[in-house]
């Protein structure tokens, strides 16, 4: 083996049913480097981080790990941890109903003498872990208490804790604020000067470019090429990933002045939800996409569920195009031409164990009603539309949605919202942990919605998004709306907003 | 070895193992009667038989396994939607047999009468009302498990120990004979074929149109699957499973008329006792997950009357009631492992090498 590198993976292959997902990759990881695997949605990325961890049993090539001898197989993320190979998922994978000490230790929990757990040095351990992150939390205090945001950083740190020589880190900050993910680049920096070989899994271009060495670009199952950053400027990566020279991400607005009616879609006069979102008043025109800013826990997603009654609102007025509804629950607002998709695609958008075709055509029978089943052959029309419009990438449409990657889980639950035709769609997050080409594809669809005259709320933490695709945003802070930006639409001003203090 | 289409169908579907543990089931039996000599085919035997009491009646080891299995298979068939609405099992539905059997008896003799020739209301009002009592014991458990969010382990607990006691206080102490041919003909011949088979048959097929006409069953497995997200895509959640139990409740009411029937009395110490576990059992060796989701019911249904095939075909062999518990659980050990997904990861992983090794 090579001076210097921790782990190396020769000619891995892997097929699953319909897929060749690997196909002779190479990859090499060195000692304290922060590595990105780059790559579209169902490029293999997550396929080859399974394989080094051992949940997916991969046909041929052979990994090997310094240190060992024997070209390494894990079995199970057990096997993985044990020749020092840990990773933090895209999704938590924690139990959200234990303690963040509990999770810290699971399975590997600090005994005294006799054999028993050791509360006390559990606590005091736990504690001093997360400290050094920089993290603020009582350790004491379950899991599910603390953001989606926190709870990732409790992942990171059970892996940073188990004395990794490899750390995979597969989509770690889609779900962070900026501020949260400077705090995982410090501890990703200060884990590379201990020598630590870093996996960064990311479809944020930005990040690759602040904290990474080196890339290597997989593309359908193939690899394209592993480069030292400095000789892959931004276009070359996403021409490398895309296998084609790329239109610029910034071009898609269209020039040409936006015709947003004067008609109302949507107006909201002190509606809230005690709790989570603080009374709001809000007008939603025909045509327009409007966009909600914010960081992370801010109520930008609480905002979009109390309209649609995701969380039924307890108090409050709600208009649809001018008249008084009241929507107990999802699909009152569906009747009433709505859809949402919500933010977390694991827990609430898909349906793991259907196929594409059901999760594509469940809102639309939902809103038809449970006696009036679309018949098979129309049930393979919808699917098939959207599998071709949104070009989702599978076998067929039998396939069960669990198997494919998550960009193309996105895009089953997008074509699930429109195949209902919606008047009024709110889109939380949509582009989350999808590749750069299908983001453009979301962007655009967006727009041309609105064109159709339909109004888009668009949630995202991404603020140069919305400034491509909004032509009105609004602030959220601490559960409060707080200030609407149209003219002023500035990157400078939207995140003076969001941090609110010095401006007004 | 290239398969057939259809035939790849059969061995991809769920149905396959199900399947396969009856037909070995039948397999066991053909075996015993050439080792006897009773001809290779005397199981599928049916033949006409004149009866005193009955006139002329199928007769056959095949008739009599559909026709024990019935109240398991119904109850099988209200199991398989609870547990894939709810990803919990029904557990109170052999006492629920017993009460709606009671009910139903109460009111045809009469409250406080023993023993009956006359029925104190007309039959249909007696048989729907004890029906209607397991819809609405099923509307209790639904009430439980999906709006309270009680464990339905737990929730179905309650009535699996007080149903039972209810019939009999709704009996008063009693248990009550019908002594008239009217109520007896649920539980015995239509024409020649016996009426329990008759009444299964109609439930599964009315089930099954219903399930192939409206979105129920998607419903019913994207609310097990995943209750959020169905809720979000505009599925009343709480709803569905709620009509699961109903639907479940619905059946045991229906198994419980047909098991009184069958003796002409409320017996509430022996109606559908441990009747339930085999519910599940039959659920379970249908290759359904009793964690909650897809379901097959015609897996369901196999399973119920594998169940009541091995029983009979123990008996058959000559086991004696008492030890044939012991050679069931043997069986059923089998059949549960082989559908296990590390067992079923291996054959499959076998199957694989095996088809690498003759590429090569």
């Amino acid at each position: 083996m090579e001076e210097n590198v921790v782990l190396t993976a020769r000619q891995i292959s892997m097929t699953f049913p319909g897929v060749k997902a690997l196909d002779r990759v190479d990859f090499t990881l060195r000692k304290g480097e922060i590595h990105a695997l780059m790559g579209e949605n169902g490029a293999g990325k997550s396929t080859l981080i399974k394989c080094l961890t051992g949940i997916n049993d991969f046909e041929q090539g052979e990994i090997h790990v310094d240190g060992i001898e024997e070209p390494v197989r894990n079995h199970s993320t057990k096997d993985a941890q044990e020749v020092g190979i840990s990773t933090v998922y895209q999704e938590v994978n924690l139990c959200p109903n234990l303690s963040v000490a509990e999770n810290l230790f699971i399975g590997r929990e600090p005994l005294t003498g006799f054999g028993t757990i050791d509360r006390k040095a559990y606590t005091e351990r736990a504690q001093k872990i997360m400290d050094e992150l920089g993290v603020a939390v009582d350790v004491t205090r379950n899991l599910e208490y603390y953001s989606l945001a926190i709870q990732q950083m409790v992942a990171i740190a059970r892996a940073v804790d188990m004395d990794c020589k490899v750390l995979i880190l597969d989509e770690p900050t889609s779900s962070l604020d900026d501020e949260e993910v400077e705090k995982l680049f410090n501890v990703m920096r200060m884990l590379k000067s201990k020598g630590v070989g870093i996996i960064f899994v990311t479809h944020f271009l930005d990040q690759v470019y602040e904290v990474c060495d080196r890339i290597t670009v997989l593309r359908n199952g193939k690899l394209v090429g592993e480069y030292p950053i400095v000789d892959l400027p931004r276009l070359k990566l996403v021409a490398a990933m895309m296998g084609k020279a790329f239109d610029d991400l910034q071009s898609i607005k269209s020039d040409e002045a936006e015709a947003i009616s004067d008609e109302l879609e949507i107006s909201a006069r002190g509606l809230g939800h005690t709790g989570t979102i603080k009374p709001f008043d809000l007008d939603i025109h025909k045509g327009e996409v409007v966009g909600v800013g914010g960081l992370l826990g801010s109520g930008r997603s609480e905002l979009a569920r109390a309209i649609y009654g995701a969380d039924k609102a307890n108090s409050g007025t709600l208009k649809v195009k001018n008249k008084d509804v009241k929507i107990n629950q999802p699909i009152d607002a569906m009747n009433l031409g709505m859809g949402m998709l919500p933010d977390d695609r694991k827990a609430e958008g898909i349906i793991e164990d259907l196929s594409i075709r059901e999760n594509i055509m469940l809102a639309l029978q939902s809103k038809n009603g449970m006696f009036k089943l679309m018949t098979r052959a129309q049930q393979n029309e919808l699917a098939d539309k959207y599998i071709r419009l949104l070009s989702i990438k599978t076998p067929n449409r039998e396939t069960l949605v669990k198997q494919l990657s998550g960009g193309n889980q996105q895009k089953v639950i997008l074509a699930r919202w429109l195949a209902t035709n919606p008047d009024f769609l709110i889109l939380d997050e949509p582009t989350r942990g999808i590749d750069v080409g299908t983001k453009t594809e979301i962007q655009k669809l967006v727009l041309e919605l609105a064109k159709e005259g339909k109004s888009i709320m668009f949630i995202s933490s991404e603020i140069a998004e919305m400034l491509r695709t909004c032509s009105r945003m609004i602030i959220m802070r601490d559960g409060e709306k707080v200030d609407e930006l149209s003219d002023d639409l500035t990157e400078e001003n939207v995140m003076k907003s969001i941090a609110g203090g010095d401006k007004k | 070895m290239k398969l057939k289409p259809w035939l790849l169908k059969v061995k991809k579907s769920q149905l396959l193992l199900p399947l396969v543990a009856m037909i070995l089931v039948m397999a066991v039996n053909i075996i015993h009667d050439v080792a006897t000599g009773a001809g290779a085919f005397s199981f599928f035997k049916i033949t006409l038989q004149q009866t005193t009491s009955n006139g002329t009646i199928l007769y056959g080891r095949i008739i009599d396994i559909l026709n024990r299995g019935s109240e398991a298979a119904l109850l099988a068939l209200g199991m398989t939607l609870v547990v894939s609405a709810s990803a919990g099992t029904d557990i109170s539905v052999g006492s629920v047999m017993s009460l709606c059997a009671s009910f139903c008896c109460m009111l045809l003799a009469g409250y406080g009468v023993s023993s009956t020739n006359d029925l104190a209301v007309p039959l249909v009002v007696g048989v729907l009302a004890g029906i209607l009592m397991g819809c609405v014991c099923g509307a209790f458990n639904g009430l439980l498990v999906a709006r309270l969010n009680i464990q339905p382990m737990v929730a179905t607990l309650i009535l699996y120990s007080a149903a039972r006691a209810i019939g009999l206080l709704v009996c008063n102490d009693l248990i009550v004979y019908i002594r008239n041919d009217s109520f007896g003909f649920f539980g015995s011949f239509l024409g020649p074929i016996p009426t329990p088979i008759i009444i299964t048959a109609i439930c599964i097929a009315i089930l099954a149109v219903v399930l192939k006409k409206t979105a129920l069953g998607m419903y019913i497995q994207s609310v097990g699957i995943n209750s959020k997200a169905s809720r979000i895509a505009g599925l009343n959640s709480k709803m569905i499973i709620h009509l699961a139990y109903i639907l479940c409740g619905l059946f045991a009411g229906i198994a419980g008329i047909v098991a009184s029937s069958r003796i002409t009395s409320a017996d509430s110490n022996n109606i559908g006792l441990y009747l339930e576990m085999d519910a599940i059992l039959a659920v379970a060796l249908g290759g359904n997950s009793l964690g909650g989701g897809k379901f097959s019911l015609a897996g369901s249904i196999i399973g119920a009357y594998t169940i009541q095939a091995i029983t009979t075909t123990l008996y058959a062999l000559g086991v004696s009631t008492n030890q044939a518990p012991v050679f069931k659980a043997i069986i059923v050990i089998i059949i549960v492992a082989i559908q296990a997904p590390p067992v079923k990861a291996y054959i499959r992983k076998r199957s694989l090498n095996k088809a690498a090794k003759e590429v090569a």
